[in-house]
């Protein structure tokens, strides 16, 4: 591992971060909160820790595809920790672990919450939380490499292969800092198009804001304690549902969009699966749901606003879903774990995996009814690589084996299995939400020290993809030969 | 006209040959000197040795004074850049052969700044006659007339036919207007037929209908057009390649075993929805694994013309229904497989060879103007040749009748401003017209030269 490389690129992560907190200074100063000085000295330590660490460029710039790993997994670290002071020592959450939490959950854009009064807590910190969203969503090291000139060297799309999302992350341009910086401009550029679309609907500033914030990160942090269920609009609630459903989307698709490719559009398979995805879900939920709600329409508008939430992995409730029948929980569970499109901010298994995976199935079957069958599996008309498909198979088995361990260790809790299994589920995919105590209007207060601590290495391993988090795990990958 | 080739493979001996037997003067440029050896002594040609592609060598050919340029080597990029060298030089035409699909596809949005007349893919061109084949089992096959309003379409007659042991002009008269039988091919013989011909199963009888009518028409004649749904394809050749992506754009099921896995890789990378088998298509397990005895139709496009026959032979055996295509590469041996109880016989070379013939010889007349399109029939024994008339000349204002033609010719129809007509003794041919004649005679290149 290059050390040095490492401790270079946290260094920026940390003055990104003591920046970025100034936000939540100004907020507290409008609002006229005290709690607005942990903001200030926490952002101003760690902007100054961070400068002694960038003054000196390190002197090799290799960037080898585990130090892009380990530097990216470590940056998500500190970012989580340095995050959760002001939280802690203003003592909005009292807890050290629950603060950590609480962040982790917002970086990962997951959207689970140890808070039981949200509106208890200070505006700055409320911004702060929902602000974590936006910084995680597109992600912080893709945000680096989009300001810092030069930063990894010739390489550097092994920092980007670690943050980004889906099982193939390539640039569809020759500088990464220019494909960063776009990727970036599209993403605030949309949330700034959700932002004035909520202002128009007559919500207030703060709260246009942080709901951007939540939904382009595909986060789930609401500042109330309703959620969205606070804003008793269709306009507000069906925007909220679109926005959350786009940023599902891979984001080639909109620069395609803004390059005027829109035939090859029509040719990318992932996008049409996903999309038809939340339509059939949002039906099969809607009809499912017409003996629980009184209208139709009523129905319609509770299942879309879900079907988008959970599977662009966001998290937001309009309603309580626990009691909603069995149908409707089991495909809520499939989205939770199929999750958003590769590319896009939102979490989950990625659909083109599964489309990958399904493919690799037919691929076998194919075999056997032919045993000298010659199959190439595509992805958006392209080979998939041995490689790829590999990798594909292995992320699903540590995948799965994640799930499983994990489960186990909640168990100890004592609580139900409903619990215990949706709220694994509901950490890994960075959603938030699962059902039963961890329902779209419970939260996760009641878990153990020890819990809490294996939801954040959940929800750590699902934003970056799990093989980062793992590798850092390994000792052989901080060996020198 | 002065012609160059350059390339003496098959394609380009093939063309040799047949364009020095129509009397045009050939000059064959490759760097193989044995083979260049081989075609001036059986062809009365000029052979020059050296790189078709250098200026020299192509000065030597007089290209400055050629009206056409040939160029038929193995590589695509080597045609393209010797024609556009040609080009310069001062030929007046050039023809590449380029088979690389993707080049192909992008050829036209060069052609103009390649100053390309021509470009041919003979693999192409193979597969769209198949397709048709295919598309129409039980035609043996097709070639448009009149800019496509037209079709000639050879069918072969079964016992069971409506037109067996009938005379031409009953059946004529079942089928209605717009039909005319044109042409026959019984036991190696051809015949014009008239009216008082009798039609025998087992005849290849070639007609002439509109090309809107042609499907109805088959059905009548009991000729099920409905697709083969089902089509095997043994060897994965270029032709193969083209060959199942028509077929499965049109929904029709392919299947394709070939020896070489690379080369099933490469398909299965290129074609979707075709099911690419790898393994030896000699194999009767294999075959029968995947189902020879069920699939619609079977088509062998493999090296060699041994393996070809010997394996469509099988197929016919263990599934007599099918229509069986077999790809014969080797010309002069052909007469061998006509007893064999095979459907359908094509010759790649031979397809790619009519074209450039037709494209020569369309503009070797284009003085005259007269001269739109000539299509060969019995492995060239015959043609059908469609001219336009442009202005009044020997054969114009007189009834068909009062014309002295031609033995073994017959006016097969007039296409009078869109509208087929049959012609009649009391018809006549006007300036406008365009006008398809079959002939056993060659090298007619004028309407007046029916006229005895």
């Amino acid at each position: 591992m290059n050390i040095r490389l490492i401790s270079y690129i946290l260094g920026w992560v940390l003055v990104i971060e003591g920046l970025c907190m100034q936000l939540s200074t100004i907020v507290g100063l409008i609002y006229g909160e005290s709690s607005f000085i942990y903001f200030l000295i926490i952002g101003i330590i760690s902007a100054i820790l961070g400068a002694t660490l960038v003054i000196k460029k390190p002197k090799n710039p290799t960037m080898h595809l585990k130090d892009g790993f380990a530097s990216t997994t470590l940056s998500w670290i500190v970012l989580s920790l340095v995050g959760a002071l002001p939280l802690y020592f203003s003592k909005s959450i009292p807890s050290f672990i629950d603060a950590f939490f609480e962040t982790v959950s917002g970086f990962t854009t997951t959207g689970a919450t140890i808070l039981t009064d949200i509106e208890a807590l200070d505006k700055c910190m409320l911004f702060w939380r929902s602000f974590s969203h936006f910084l995680g969503g597109m992600g912080v090291v893709v945000f680096l490499l989009a300001i810092i000139p030069k930063l990894g060297g010739n390489q550097s799309i092994n920092l980007m292969k670690a943050e980004s999302t889906g099982p193939a992350v390539g640039k569809s341009m020759p500088k990464l800092r220019t494909y960063a910086a776009l990727l970036y401009s599209i993403y605030i550029g949309l949330a700034l198009i959700e932002f004035i679309l909520l202002l128009l609907g007559g919500m207030n500033v703060f709260d246009a804001l942080t709901t951007a914030f939540s939904t382009a990160g595909t986060g789930g942090f609401s500042t109330y304690n309703a959620s969205m269920g606070h804003f008793d609009s269709y306009y507000l609630q069906t925007v909220v549902a679109v926005f959350m459903m786009l940023f599902g989307v891979n984001f080639y698709v909109y620069i395609l969009i803004l390059t005027g490719k829109i035939k090859q559009i029509l040719k990318l398979e992932e996008l049409w699966v996903y999309l038809g995805m939340v339509v059939a879900s949002t039906v099969a939920i809607s009809v499912n749901l017409l003996s629980y709600y009184d209208t139709f329409k009523e129905a319609i508008h509770q299942s879309f606003f879900y079907v988008t939430s959970i599977q662009s992995s966001t998290g937001y409730a309009i309603a309580d879903t626990n009691p909603w029948p069995e149908f409707s929980e089991a495909l809520i569970l499939i989205l939770t774990c199929v999750g958003a499109s590769a590319g896009s901010t939102g979490g989950g298994f990625k659909v083109s995996r599964i489309i990958i995976l399904l493919k690799e199935i037919k691929k076998e079957f194919l075999l056997i009814i032919h045993p000298r069958n010659i199959y190439t599996v595509k992805s958006e008309g392209k080979k998939v690589t041995h490689e790829v498909a590999r990798n594909v198979s292995v992320y699903l088995s540590l995948y799965i084996l994640i799930i499983i361990v994990t489960t186990i260790l909640i168990s100890f809790n004592g609580f139900d299995f409903t619990t215990n299994f949706t709220s694994v589920l509901a950490t890994i995919n960075n959603t938030g939400p699962g059902f039963s105590m961890v329902g779209s209007a419970g939260n996760y207060s009641e878990f153990s020290v020890f819990s809490k601590i294996v939801f954040c290495f959940n929800m750590l391993a699902g934003r970056l993809e799990l093989y980062p988090l793992a590798l850092i795990l390994i000792p052989s990958a901080w060996k020198k030969n | 006209m002065d012609i160059i080739i350059v390339g003496s493979g098959r394609v380009g001996r093939t063309i040799a040959d047949h364009m020095n037997n129509e009397g045009h003067s050939i000059t064959v440029i490759d760097e193989d000197a044995h083979a260049l050896e081989k075609l001036s002594d059986t062809q009365n040609i000029m052979t020059i040795e050296g790189n078709g592609a250098t200026l020299g060598t192509l000065r030597e050919a007089n290209v400055s004074t050629c009206d056409l340029l040939i160029a038929v080597t193995a590589t695509d990029e080597l045609n393209l850049y010797t024609c556009l060298i040609a080009k310069n030089a001062g030929v007046k035409r050039t023809i590449a052969r380029v088979r690389n699909p993707l080049y192909t596809k992008d050829l036209p949005f060069v052609k103009d700044d390649l100053k390309l007349s021509l470009a041919i893919n003979p693999e192409l061109l193979c597969s769209r006659e198949l397709t048709r084949m295919l598309k129409f089992p039980g035609v043996e096959g097709m070639a448009s007339f009149a800019r496509g309003h037209i079709d000639m379409i050879k069918i072969k007659v079964e016992e069971k036919s409506p037109l067996t042991n009938k005379k031409v002009v009953q059946s004529s008269h079942m089928l209605k207007d717009g039909v005319r039988f044109c042409f026959v091919e019984r036991d190696g013989e051809c015949y014009i037929p008239n009216g008082d011909f009798v039609i025998e199963a087992g005849d290849l009888i070639s007609f002439i209908a509109p090309s809107k009518a042609a499907a109805k028409l088959l059905k009548s004649l009991g000729i099920v057009s409905n697709r083969g749904r089902s089509v095997l394809l043994l060897g994965g050749s270029k032709i193969a390649f083209y060959l199942a992506k028509d077929l499965s754009d049109a929904g029709i099921s392919v299947k394709i075993i070939d020896n070489n896995k690379e080369r099933c890789l490469e398909l299965s990378e290129s074609l979707d929805d075709v099911l690419i088998i790898n393994g030896d298509a000699m194999d009767q397990d294999l075959l029968l694994s995947e189902g020879i005895e069920h699939v619609d139709a079977i088509v062998t496009l493999m090296n060699t013309d041994e393996e070809n026959l010997v394996s469509s032979l099988y197929a016919k055996q263990v599934n007599p229904k099918a229509k069986v295509i077999t790809e014969i590469g080797n010309l002069k041996i052909s007469s061998v497989f006509e007893n064999l109880p095979l459907d359908t016989m094509f010759n790649p070379k031979r397809i790619a060879g009519e074209h450039i013939m037709k494209y020569v010889r369309a503009m070797h007349n284009s003085r005259d103007s007269e001269f739109e399109t000539v299509h060969p029939i019995a492995d060239g024994k015959a043609e059908a040749l469609e001219f336009r008339v442009r202005k009044d000349n020997l054969v114009t204002g007189i009834s068909l009748s009062g014309l002295d033609l031609k033995e073994g010719l017959q006016i097969a129809c007039i296409n009078r401003q869109g509208k087929m007509i049959i012609p009649k003794g009391s018809d006549t041919i006007e300036v406008g017209d365009s006008v398809i004649v079959i002939t056993k005679h060659k090298g007619l290149t004028d309407l007046e030269d029916i006229l005895r």
